[in-house]
């Protein structure tokens, strides 16, 4: 089964044409995604690889059966094209996008929201995988095999590296949520989503400093998820004020540590890894007990 | 970017907020000269990018233009919290007869924006918060639809304003949503919005951070950057547009991705723990398909801090295989070396991914002593920081 995306997702690419959007259309392609169509405006009729591209989002939609956009537009112009993409209902818009001023995704978050109808993941996120089935995004694909764990984190690198570490084992889904400071699926998404997965085991969450999502989470697992998780976070050495790499990776006074994730995650009876190895440990020790 | 009150006031008038303006003085001299200028009794403020100035002695009033120039001479120099004031700001002290306060913020939990105000305004907020929760208004505000003059009004009355400055207050509200909005800031604060004597409601102070993402409508924006404050290395890394903080401490780190890195200063301060306290010296994310010249860079920073006393390389080949870094650390140290500044600290590496194993041959058969393998991060975090430790 897999979460959000399975081996029946049509793919289409927003900017497909740019040099990343044709260089991941090639990737996605090469580990076993159907992707059907490809929307930059101005450009319909041309193909990429024998991908038809259309001028928007509706046209591809309608001629192809597309139900998932991952978005490669640059910053300027990355809200017009995930408004476009809501606005033709997509029912899931991955937005790999960095660098989007956080008006702009407030705005088409909220849009989204009124919408009802399409699902974010992003921005500023590596998109998301279920190996052997799927891949929307820029996750490599051919680190890890298909398997029962689930892995929902902020990070793209550490996403793979515990892909990487646990690629005996292998994943149902991996989601990289983003690292913004607003981003449209959470890991309480994830977390519901995994628990409802009957592929998925074990589910592994990676957080990291800012904002106050991991103890929401630890919240959300304590009182709705049955499956056993295993938590990382990564920041504990950052300094108070101080953006670390992504935009949304900052302590701001006391609030956002990872000292208080950690301590959230666990009250919530999570098992935490004080690195990612040992976290990648923890999750062989519950497989092995099942 | 965090702006100072002067800058943020600046940008408070454009968009119609009403404030008392100032002047921004160097030197006692020109503090002096200000408050010749003003003619009235001033408040001498320091412009520091931290809160409790006032607590710290940063904030002073002086009767006459001698005064002025006493209390500039006091305040300019001081250390607060960590901040060394180098500028004040000279303004008409006003007769204040009641202090409030309104912000408009990012609110990342909700995903969307909220607006807070209270009657009980000029100390700070988070105590109004834990103390007197009732007294501090929270209202989200709809990014589509922002903040209406129905939405001000609404805030203005759960905040409990008097009737006489409640008109005010709700135009003052309508014009700080602008600029949040229309300079791209996650927020805006004004603690104190004061009353005064004569019955004007004004932004006494100002707190303005803006998203550097938007930087790029925002031409204006970069002439209220001000390097004064900022670290010798890492204004360099910025010419290299690398994404780098200094740290205190002994260890050089780069990485490929922010969660990566700060992962890995995490695992080098608890293997530090082992050697008498090493820690991270900075965090450097070189991001996911770093080139050689890339690379070169970043250890051109980093060995260029003379904190540093080993480097540790660790990086995850995912999309860029770990040949392909390899070499780039590889040429990296040709190019430094061929620059005349051939390394002289010792680096580990630890890639691991894609390729892995040719990654780690090239590594292995490149003949530079200085460069030494280990194979997991955690072993390899051990390792650093014993190097670092001279042990």
């Amino acid at each position: 089964m897999a979460i959000f995306i399975t081996a029946n997702s049509k793919i289409l690419v927003q900017g497909m044409t740019g040099s990343e959007g044709t260089k991941h259309t090639r990737r996605m392609v090469a580990s076993g995604t159907n992707v059907v169509a490809g929307v930059t405006p101005g450009k319909g009729g041309q193909e990429v690889d024998g991908i038809p591209i259309f001028n928007s989002v509706g046209e591809a939609m309608a001629a192809t059966g597309a139900d998932v956009s991952v978005v490669f537009v640059p910053p300027k112009f990355a809200k017009a094209a995930v408004i476009e993409a809501i606005d033709a209902q997509i029912p899931l818009c991955v937005i790999i996008t960095e660098g989007i001023a956080v008006h702009d995704t407030a705005v088409f978050f909220q849009y989204a929201q009124n919408s009802g109808k399409t699902r974010l993941v992003g921005p500023n996120c590596p998109g998301l995988i279920s190996p052997g089935l799927s891949n929307a995004g820029i996750i490599p694909g051919d680190i890890t095999q298909k398997g029962r764990i689930g892995l929902v984190s902020k990070s793209g690198t550490l996403t793979y590296q515990m892909m990487f570490e646990l690629r005996d084992l292998g994943f149902s889904s991996c989601v990289g949520i983003g690292g913004d400071p607003i981003i449209g699926t959470t890991h309480i998404d994830c977390l519901a989503a995994f628990e409802a997965d009957p592929d998925t085991d074990v589910i592994v969450m990676i957080g990291e400093i800012g904002g106050d999502a991991e103890e929401r989470a630890a919240a959300f697992i304590k009182d709705h998820v049955t499956k056993p998780v295993i938590g990382y976070v990564a920041g504990f050495t950052a300094p108070e004020g101080k953006t670390m790499g992504h935009a949304g990776a900052i302590v701001s006074g006391s609030s956002g540590t990872a000292a208080a994730k950690k301590d959230a995650l666990e009250a919530a009876g999570v098992r935490v890894g004080k690195t990612p190895s040992e976290a990648a440990r923890l999750v062989r020790e519950v497989l092995a007990s099942r | 970017m965090d702006l100072y009150e002067y800058q943020a006031k600046e940008l408070f008038a454009d968009h119609g907020v009403a404030v008392i303006p100032g002047k921004v003085c160097f030197t006692p001299e020109q503090a002096q000269d200000a408050a010749t200028e003003i003619g009235t009794m001033v408040v001498v403020k320091a412009q520091v990018k931290t809160g409790g100035r006032g607590k710290a002695g940063g904030v002073k009033l002086a009767n006459n233009p001698s005064e002025a120039r006493d209390r500039a001479q006091d305040i300019l120099g001081l250390d607060i919290k960590g901040h060394i004031v180098h500028k004040v700001l000279v303004a008409e002290a006003a007769e204040i007869t009641a202090e409030y306060y309104v912000s408009f913020l990012l609110d990342r939990t909700n995903r969307t924006f909220l607006a807070m105000a209270s009657v009980e305004g000029g100390v700070e907020i988070e105590e109004v918060a834990v103390n007197n929760p009732e007294a501090l208004a929270m209202i989200r505000v709809d990014a589509i639809q922002g903040c209406t003059v129905a939405k001000a009004t609404e805030i203005v009355d759960a905040a409990k304003f008097p009737a006489q400055v409640r008109e005010q207050v709700i135009e003052m509200l309508c014009n700080l949503w602008k600029v949040l909005v229309e300079e791209d800031a996650t927020l805006v604060e004004v603690n104190p919005l004061a009353k005064i004597a004569d019955g004007r409601v004004l932004a006494l102070d100002g707190k303005v951070s803006l998203d550097d993402n938007a930087q790029y409508r925002h031409e204006s924006h970069l002439a209220l950057i001000d390097n004064s404050q900022t670290d010798a290395i890492e204004l360099r890394a910025k010419e290299f547009d690398l994404n780098y903080v200094k740290l205190q401490g002994e260890v050089g780190i780069i990485g490929n991705g922010a969660g990566l890195v700060m992962s890995t200063l995490d695992v080098v301060a608890y293997a530090g723990e082992e050697f008498g306290g090493v820690k991270p010296a900075n965090f450097l994310d070189i991001g996911g398909g770093a080139s050689a010249q890339v690379m070169a860079n970043g250890l051109d920073i980093v060995l260029g801090d003379p904190d540093v006393k080993a480097v540790f390389v660790n990086v995850f080949g995912g999309i860029t295989a770990c040949d392909a870094v390899a070499n780039g650390i590889v040429q990296a140290v040709a190019m430094l070396a061929e620059r005349g500044e051939p390394i002289t600290k010792p680096i580990v590496c630890r890639i691991d991914g894609n390729n892995a194993i040719e990654g780690r041959r090239i590594l292995d058969e490149s003949g530079i002593a200085l460069i030494e393998r280990v194979e997991t991060m955690d072993d390899a975090a051990r390792r650093v920081a014993q190097l670092a430790a001279g042990k």
